[in-house]
């Protein structure tokens, strides 16, 4: 009981934190904690396949992009769609995709794994760039957000800032609390098992590949979530939401977060978002602010080599490195 | 189509095919000896063009010397690069990989933007190969183009042959089957890993250069690439050269025809391609041990 109060309460201060936030600031900081927490839950689906099943997709962003393009696609021209069909039709065309390249995908391993999901998301890249379907590389716009409509009256406006922050709030925590269930399930447990040796999984008598299928859907149809919540807050999107470098960024804000731990995904959204932040900031960069890709891959170089379990794995390889410290003291 | 319209399809697939062989190439040894997935690669490709526009004015124009001091400059840069970064890289988990070369993209591509700029540029063809041959009764092709053909062969000959023929070539093959046992045969890997590196780098910046005349040079040109040979690597078998060099000319040759026949579909052509072949055979057509 006491355990697991220890190990809410932090994760509990970080979502009061959250629900305050909109009390203290208006504006540029709720839209950008807004966009953050939408990050984190496309964060939270990687996760699921990187940190839990031990999959390294580098396709990612195209589940994100397929759900945002399929918003603004399907709502109707000259009215606002509903969110009760909206956004189960966008996140179905992502896990529908996400359910066709799977098996395709998942027939390889390893390094082939890498470079055919980002193959397959160059695909989905190249359809809205290249066609006129989504507008080319100019994109698209989405004339009216949708609504929220519960027996003839609007509950929430999405078109608010404030409100619009709850939603994304409060998909991000139902994301959380549904992984955790969901890793902590025998699905999970089995998901777990392939990650660390899926040869002794198969001997052990499960049959590993319609795990690893559900779980390649189920982070797309994630990822989907995100990506309907970034087209609702935007009313844009473009080919770029399916590029090859957000996918990068994603991957880049679990292993800067830390790998195996969801709370390491979110953590890893905020920093990586922070630091973007940081070096566009032209009172502290001059002019040099425009060049902030040099100071990030910089920055993400030298995590890499110093930090390879991530922030959250920090307090780790500081005791880590106390005790060795200690150790050779008793030693001399 | 008619005949001679084809036959410029086909050379222009050749010599795309061709072009992606001499960077795929690189990526393919650099993966399948050092075990590293280097996303970096397309951004040699992409600062052997630049380097092909900024050394231009230097060497006055002559095109064989500027090509020989990039060389040398991309030799000396592979070297330093695996020294400096992806000596780091060896026994971490792909993932890693993927992330520190994700992160040397957006330091080249950006040092790119501060040291030149982000126009456009073109790099003019050499005057004794900017002729054109007569092709049927109104087809030219341009003798350029012809040339890139011709060395990129001449490279594929003369990498096979010291893969193939000589004991740096019988160290590379024993390195891509078992890399601990050519360590444990007293095989100094530090310095074949180094060698593969600067090399593989080498061929990509050598492809950016003389690519640079028909492509022009511009932001992104790099990360293009990198993706198309990528589905190379995929399709000929990480590690291997052989399958690489197939594999590259039967890309040249779907996306070459995709845009002539499908304008359309054209960016797809070439997933679909890789997509068949993995669903044939998972891991390529000539997968390396």
């Amino acid at each position: 009981m006491i355990a697991a109060a220890r190990r809410l309460s932090l994760p509990l201060i970080v979502v009061g934190l959250l629900l305050l936030f909109p009390l203290a600031t208006t504006g540029f900081y709720l839209e950008f904690t807004s966009k953050v927490m939408i990050l984190a839950i496309f964060a939270l689906s990687l996760e699921l396949l990187v940190g839990a099943t031990g999959l390294v997709s580098l396709g990612h962003a195209a589940f994100f992009g397929i759900a945002a393009y399929a918003t603004v696609l399907l709502s109707p021209k000259y009215g606002a769609a509903g969110v009760f069909w909206i956004l189960p039709a966008a996140v179905a065309c992502s896990a529908l995709y996400a359910f066709c390249v799977g098996v395709l995908a998942l027939r390889t391993k390893g390094v082939y794994f890498i470079m055919v999901t980002l193959a397959f998301a160059q695909m989905a890249y190249y359809v809205f760039h290249d066609t006129p379907l989504g507008g080319g590389t100019d994109g698209i716009y989405l004339n009216l957000k949708p609504e929220v409509m519960l027996f003839g009256a609007r509950i929430v406006d999405l078109g608010k800032p404030v409100a619009f922050y709850y939603v994304v709030l409060a998909c991000l925590v139902l994301v959380f609390l549904f992984l955790a269930v969901l890793l902590d399930s025998r699905f999970g447990r089995v998901l777990a098992g392939i990650k660390s040796n899926e040869q002794r999984m198969r001997a052990a008598g499960f049959a590993t590949f319609p795990y690893k299928w559900a779980a390649f859907t189920l982070a797309g149809a994630l990822a989907g979530l995100a990506g309907f919540l970034v087209a609702v807050k935007d009313g844009f999107v473009n080919p770029e939401m399916l590029s090859w470098h957000e996918s990068g960024a994603v991957l880049l804000m679990l292993i800067l977060g830390g790998m195996g731990r969801l709370s390491g995904a979110v953590l890893g959204a905020f920093a990586f978002a922070l630091l973007q932040l940081f070096f566009q900031w032209d009172v502290a960069f001059g002019s040099f602010a425009k060049h902030w890709p040099l100071m990030l891959g910089g920055t993400i170089i030298l995590c890499v080599a110093f930090m390879p379990n991530g922030l959250i794995g920090l307090p780790g390889q500081w005791r880590a490195w106390r005790a060795r410290k200690a150790a050779e003291a008793a030693r001399v | 189509m008619d005949l001679p319209t084809f036959l410029v399809q086909c050379l222009n697939a050749l010599q795309y095919g061709l072009l992606l062989f001499l960077v795929a190439s690189g990526l393919t040894l650099i993966f399948g000896i050092m075990g590293v997935i280097n996303l970096a690669h397309g951004s040699f490709y992409m600062i052997g063009a630049y380097l092909a526009f900024s050394l231009a004015p230097v060497f006055g124009g002559n095109f064989a010397t500027t090509l020989a001091a990039g060389l040398v400059l991309a030799v000396i840069f592979g070297y330093l690069l695996e020294w400096l970064f992806v000596s780091y890289l060896y026994e971490r988990d792909h993932l890693q990989q993927v992330l520190m070369t994700y992160g040397l993209i957006l330091v080249f591509e950006e040092l790119r933007s501060i040291l030149v700029d982000n126009d456009v540029h073109g790099v003019p063809v050499p005057a004794w190969l900017s002729g054109s041959v007569q092709l049927g009764d109104l087809m030219q092709y341009p003798v350029y183009r012809l040339a890139i053909s011709a060395v990129c062969l001449a490279v594929a000959a003369g990498l096979y042959f010291v893969i193939a023929r000589t004991r740096l070539g019988m160290m590379i093959r024993a390195g891509s089957s078992n890399r601990e046992m050519v360590q444990s045969l007293g095989i100094n890997i530090k310095f074949l890993y180094r060698v593969v590196f600067a090399a593989g780098v080498a061929l990509a910046v050598f492809a950016g250069m003389i690519a640079a005349p028909v492509s022009s040079v511009y932001p992104g040109m790099g990360a293009q690439v990198l993706i198309v040979c990528f589905v190379v690597v995929v399709i000929g078998g990480i590690g291997s050269v052989r399958g690489a060099f197939l594999a590259a000319l039967l890309v040249g040759i779907v996306d070459t025809f995709g845009k002539v026949l499908f304008p359309q579909a054209a960016g797809i052509a070439v997933y679909l391609l890789m997509a068949a072949i993995l669903l044939w055979k998972p891991e390529g057509l000539f997968r390396q041990g």
